[in-house]
């Protein structure tokens, strides 16, 4: 369709709106509705912009677990062949770490577990078949009070260089901050996208709008003849388009929610701990549920103030 | 049809509310007004006459002589291009826009091409001046089905305009003129479409009206019309320029009561 053709069908569909003017809005009974371009251009809009919230809301509520996760991380590794020098170090850092005040807890992660880790290259059963353990490193996880800074990775490195001099200390943010921060962007990209889209629905009721006006110029001119007011106008015109957008943004809810179902359920089945992680939450879904309201008012306040601004150069 | 126990009568403690008029019941002054559409010449040139309350005037001349430019500047359709105009005791020149509606209120049109709302029943288009008045819809119901009643529409009620004759048509415009209780009606050429019968009945509509207060200013080519309503004052333009041969405008009679 044209974008002259739209703009007629606007128009057009503006009209009914005066078979009861409603000067008291309770008169204003509109026919037909969904027949325009309008209430579908806003669900369109409304779809897009539930499902970016939805994604940027989920994509924050990884990364603040995320956060949560690694900030306080610390890993060290006691990277040293022979058994019983390593596992002496091992437990003299657990000692030396345990006693540092910012220090929340800490796990020696056990053989069992680092076993774990290596089967899925080495398989099992390597000392029974090389009569020798690989040698794998020690290593203990700390949790810190609070997010891992240089001056406390220093004093723990400090805490246990003369106890464990083959122990490596790692920040556990400094391995996932590229993971991080692309999450941040995506995030970031989402919001933005409502944005626009707000915007974008703003310049779409201002177009309505106007052509709307455009056609109803004769009516309008009689109305203020007749003593109506601009307000008494932009209310009809108002109200038309809060209709519209009520209708259209529920429809867009609608399609957005079996989007963002659907697509929550390949990603829960995906089982990865991150994705799993971004489920959105109660709060979530009402931050959803008000986009069409939200839409539907942003509708209306646009409408009221593009008439009202056309209306002041009419006499 | 047109009975005189006209239902506009009925409720005489609005007749008189007209406080706005000066001392001297002036409703209407123009100081030298000129009107001009665009850059083309003035259509209205060098006006200025006194309209006073509850008098009966005819505005005549040639067609094209101005007389509708001149009653939309009457009814707050135009600005005058230069000059003062001062209605109900308020200077039009200062008068900010948002005031404009309320002093709309009080003056009744019927336009020359009537101009209904295409959209809306006959009821609904006599009712409008009460609901942008802000009329209880309580209240809006009787009156209208009166004065349609009145003009003998009683059965179009609910007949949008495309479906009326051209004299039902102005029927309806005379009803949604008149049926808020205007200070002044102002109509142009209201008998234009209707046979003599029906004119003269208009006319009469229009003098009660007057007789209850109301100033009414009628355009018209019809020069039979004038003599039909004994006490009216004439206002005659050509091409623009005002004839007041007989100095009534500026001294109107005194009426006979
Ligand atoms: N909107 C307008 N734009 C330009 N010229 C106009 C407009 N309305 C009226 N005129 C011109 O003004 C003159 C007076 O017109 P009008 O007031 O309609 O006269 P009447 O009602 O006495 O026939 C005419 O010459 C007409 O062509
Ligand atoms: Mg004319």
């Amino acid at each position: 369709m044209s974008e002259a053709d739209t703009l007629a069908d606007a128009g057009k569909w503006r009209v009914r709106d005066w078979r009861r003017l409603g000067v008291r809005g309770a008169e204003l009974i509109p026919q037909t509705r969904m027949s325009g371009p309008m209430p579908w251009v806003i669900a369109i809009m409304v779809a897009m912009t539930a499902i970016a919230l939805a994604a940027g809301l989920a994509l924050g509520n990884a990364i603040s677990l995320a956060r949560a996760e690694i900030e306080g991380g610390v890993t060290i590794q006691v990277i040293e062949p022979r058994d019983e020098i390593r596992e002496r170090e091992a437990a003299a850092a657990v000692d030396a770490i345990k006693r540092l005040p910012h220090v929340a807890g800490l796990r020696r992660v056990p053989q069992a577990e680092l076993d774990g880790l290596i089967e899925p290259w080495l398989g099992t059963g390597i000392a029974a078949a090389t009569g020798a353990a690989i040698p794998v490193p020690s290593l203990i996880d700390v949790r810190l009070k609070g997010p891992a800074t240089p001056p406390q990775l220093a004093a723990i490195e400090k805490a246990i260089a003369k106890v464990a001099p083959s122990a490596k200390v790692d920040a556990q943010s400094s391995w996932l901050r590229p993971v991080f921060d692309a999450m941040v962007s995506l995030q970031v990209l989402s919001i933005s996208l409502v944005l626009l889209l707000a915007g974008a629905l703003a310049a779409a009721v201002l177009l309505a709008a106007r052509s709307a006006l455009g056609a109803n110029r004769d009516i309008i001119e009689i109305v203020h003849l007749l003593g109506g007011t601009d307000t008494q106008v932009a209310r009809v015109f108002q109200r038309s388009i809060g209709f519209d957008a009520a209708g259209g943004g529920t429809v867009g809810l609608a399609l957005a929610m079996v989007v963002i179902l659907s697509l929550g359920r390949r990603f829960a089945s995906l089982g990865a701990g991150l994705v799993d992680s971004g489920a959105l939450v109660w709060t979530d879904w009402l931050l959803l549920a008000l986009v069409p309201l939200l839409s539907t008012l942003l509708a209306m306040l646009t409408a009221r103030l593009t008439v009202l601004h056309a209306l002041r150069k009419m006499l | 049809m047109l009975a005189i126990a006209a239902p506009v009568a009925r409720s005489d403690q609005t007749q008189h509310r007209y406080t706005s008029m000066t001392a001297d019941g002036e409703i209407v002054h123009f100081d030298n007004v000129g009107l001009r559409y665009g850059t083309e010449r003035e259509v209205l040139s060098d006006l200025t006459f006194t309209l006073f309350a509850g008098r009966f005037y005819f505005l005549t001349g040639a067609s094209g002589a101005g007389k509708t430019s001149l009653l939309r500047l009457l009814y707050l359709a135009q600005r005058p291009s230069r000059g003062a105009i001062r209605m109900f005791g308020t200077d039009l020149i200062t008068l900010p826009r948002s005031r404009l509606p309320g002093l709309r209120r009080r003056t009744g049109v019927v336009f020359q091409d009537f101009r209904l709302i295409p959209h809306l029943s006959a009821f609904d288009n006599v009712a409008l001046p009460l609901r942008v008045a802000g009329h209880q819809e309580r209240d809006i119901g009787g009156p209208v089905r009166d004065i349609l009643e009145w003009v003998g529409l009683s059965d179009k009620l609910d007949a949008g305009p495309a479906t009326l004759s051209g004299g039902e048509q102005q029927r309806v415009a005379i009803a949604r003129a008149v049926i808020a209780r205007p200070a002044m009606l102002v109509a142009d050429e209201p008998t234009g479409n209707v046979d003599s019968e029906m004119a003269l009945k208009l006319l009469r509509l229009f003098e009660m009206l007057n007789r209850q207060g109301t100033t009414v200013v009628v355009a018209t080519h019809d020069l039979d019309l004038l003599r039909k309503v004994p006490d009216s004052l004439i206002m005659r333009l050509d091409r623009g320029r005002l004839a007041d041969p007989t100095g009534a405008l500026r001294y109107p009679p005194r009426r006979l009561t």
